[in-house]
């Protein structure tokens, strides 16, 4: 029986918790999905952390901004975890325009016994009641429920690409195009703005916001990726709109590839602080670069993706592909980074061995419990047997969105509509 | 997208060539190429203006493109209003580069995509000389131009649902025989005033200058390097 797939359901963005007990997915609908890892239990080894669904929930609803006769999708750019700090899960799901705070919670027990209200509900007569008792809590089927806390809407004239948790866990900021906004967890109807690039005659623009994030330590520092290829890093002691960067990343053009694509190549995708703050990634169309934040002329890492499409970018150009947004993720430790690419294929550098290995996402090619096999893409001359040719990629599946378990080698890659888990079965 | 397994066309023949074989582009192909490229960015920024907002960035980015293309094309001198002497010549290059938009999407991916023979490492960058290839088919005078590119950014501030019309408001009327062309061949009624007989023509110029496809421009895009 076939699946049928609507275009509602294609996932957007993914994104462990803190433990990585939690892995949440959001979709085009707006919907947010919650897996939960199974706890281990020692009757069922080979079902050890397996991820199940734990709550659904409705985010965002499609809206229409009436005064520019525009449509606001409903679609979840992004999904970022608060760390927990009692019995409930609060995460940060945001479309284009509004960002909101949810509170996931579990509900196992219920009071029963009132005095005015019977089993049902309803009210009992006051005249009939003779005795008093006090209302106990019985275990109930276990409930999943989630909660909008916060709606931090109207501060965005742009579209959102960004949120980012501060470390100091009060604050957050969203990105967009031209600006970014600092807010308060507790304060919905104000934001300060510390980025603004805006040019004072939009005809000049030139230039556009593509990712920022905080430091994960430093809580005054963050970092902003551009569509010119260029990161800054600021520091929001040094004043209240930052628009002068402490530190500004940009590796020199290299003239012998220059053609009319490469400033569109160059735009970063996305941009992830490492685990231990010493060093950001970033993601460009045919590339992943490590930067140490102590040296801004040049990446120090720079790994291919898939340096195949080089000679192929004015049909990438032509069908839009050029203009994809890929995800890049550390593993918990920084050793191996990840990021996907076309034909569901998505690749691993460990940045110690600098070796790497394509893998692919599908149905087809792998079953539960299956090892996956590695992949190649054959780019002229004599394909191999298992060898992929550059011409057979099919470009309209993209692995745009993966996500990496905090401390274990536990991967969620999203493949349009579908989401696969991969473990490694090292024990 | 790009289909599978589909029979590449003769470009591939040449890919174990070294690359000074068949396909080497001639100058005057980079310029129509290069045109092109600059029809196909211009009807993007077009294509922007849909329900929903348009990508900032993706505008930006196209954009920027068009500029780019549109400095080296003022350097080359090749930016400027065709002379009359050159009318002859001119609706022939604009059919090259127009057809090349207006064949579908899907039909441009599945040929032509094969594997490009790399430039041989000799080879110079071909720029486009002077006066032969200099009056091609570049339709208007540089202000018209630049004008309209500020508009983009003026009307993706200012989104109303006509502003499709308002961003060439300024522009020669020229430039909307490009627009007219598009329509009209889409629609297979005759365009604007500057080219009536182009449907039907359409059909017409199968030969080798019409073999710009798109295989050839990522060549010559490949090979063109800033001095």
């Amino acid at each position: 029986m076939e699946l049928k797939t609507t275009r509602a359901d294609i996932i957007s963005t993914v994104e462990f918790n803190h433990t990585g007990e939690l892995l949440a997915t959001g979709d085009k609908g707006g919907r947010v999905v919650i897996f939960q890892r199974e706890q281990e239990s020692k009757n069922q080894v080979h079902r050890r952390g397996e991820y199940n669904v734990y709550s659904t929930f409705q985010s965002h609803e499609p809206e229409f901004d009436y005064l520019k006769s525009l449509e606001i999708e409903e679609k979840i750019n992004k999904i970022r975890w608060l760390p927990q700090q009692n019995a409930a899960y609060f995460l940060l799901s945001t479309n284009d325009k509004t960002v909101k705070l949810w509170k996931v919670s579990e509900r196992d027990k219920r009071p029963e016994g009132y005095n005015l209200k019977d089993e049902e509900g309803r009210l009992r007569d006051p005249a009939t009641i003779t005795t008093l008792r006090v209302p106990v809590l019985r275990p109930m089927d276990l409930m999943v429920e989630a909660t909008p806390r916060r709606v931090f809407a109207n501060a965005h004239t742009y579209h959102i690409n960004s949120i980012s948790v501060n470390s100091d866990y009060e604050t957050y900021m969203s990105a967009d195009d031209l600006r970014i906004n600092l807010w308060n967890f507790e304060i919905t109807n104000q934001s300060f703005n510390i980025v603004d690039i805006k040019p004072a005659n939009m005809e000049e623009l030139t230039e556009v916001i593509t990712a920022a994030e905080f430091h994960p330590h430093h809580c005054n520092t963050f970092v902003y990726s551009s569509s010119k290829g260029t990161i800054r890093l600021c520091d929001m002691r040094a004043s209240a709109l930052c628009d002068r960067h402490t530190k500004f990343f940009e590796e020199p053009e290299d003239p012998s590839n220059r053609s009319f694509f490469s400033e569109i190549i160059s735009s970063i995708s996305d941009v992830k602080f490492s685990h231990s703050g010493r060093y950001i990634m970033t993601r460009d169309y045919l590339t992943v670069k490590v930067w140490d934040l102590n040296m801004e002329n040049r990446p120090i890492e720079t790994y291919q993706v898939h340096d195949y499409l080089r000679s192929k970018l004015c049909s990438l150009y032509e069908n839009d592909c050029i203009f994809d947004k890929f995800e890049c993720v550390w593993n918990g430790s920084d050793s191996v980074i990840m990021t996907g690419s076309y034909n569901n294929f998505f690749r691993m550098f460990d940045r110690n061995t600098k070796r790497d290995v394509t893998l692919e996402a599908s149905r087809e090619n792998s079953k539960p419990r299956a090892i996956l096999k590695p992949r190649k893409v054959c780019v002229g001359g004599k394909r191999r047997k298992d060898e992929i040719s550059v011409d057979s990629l099919d470009f309209s599946k993209k692995i745009l969105h993966t996500a990496w378990h905090p401390s274990e080698n536990i991967i969620a890659v999203a493949a349009t509509n579908n989401l696969y888990i991969f473990q490694d079965k090292v024990n | 997208m790009f289909a599978r397994g589909l029979k590449r066309k003769s470009a591939e023949d040449a890919e174990d060539a070294d690359g000074g074989g068949a396909g080497v582009p001639a100058a005057p192909s980079y310029t129509l190429q290069r045109q092109s490229l600059l029809d196909m960015s211009l009807v993007k920024l077009q294509l922007c203006h849909m329900l929903v907002e348009p990508n900032l960035c993706r505008s930006v980015l196209i954009a920027n493109t068009v500029r780019q293309i549109q400095e080296e094309m003022t350097q080359d001198g090749t930016w400027r209003v065709v002379a009359p002497q050159a009318a002859g010549r001119a609706p022939l290059d604009r059919l090259v580069s127009t057809e090349i938009l207006c064949r579908s999407g899907r039909e441009q991916e599945g040929e032509g995509d094969g594997p490009l023979p790399d430039p041989a490492p000799g080879q110079a960058p071909r720029r486009p000389q002077s006066s032969p290839w200099g009056l091609d088919g570049s339709r208007e005078g540089r202000g018209g131009f630049q004008k309209s590119l500020d508009h983009i950014f003026e009307t993706l501030e200012n989104k109303t649902p006509g502003s499709v019309e308002e961003l060439f408001s300024d522009v020669d009327s020229s430039y909307y025989d490009l627009d007219a062309v598009l329509t009209g061949m889409v629609g297979g009624t005759p365009s604007g005033p500057g080219l009536p007989a182009f449907a039907p023509a359409a059909a017409a110029p199968p030969s080798s200058t019409c073999r710009s496809d798109l295989g050839e421009l990522e060549h010559a895009v490949e090979i063109l390097v800033e001095t």
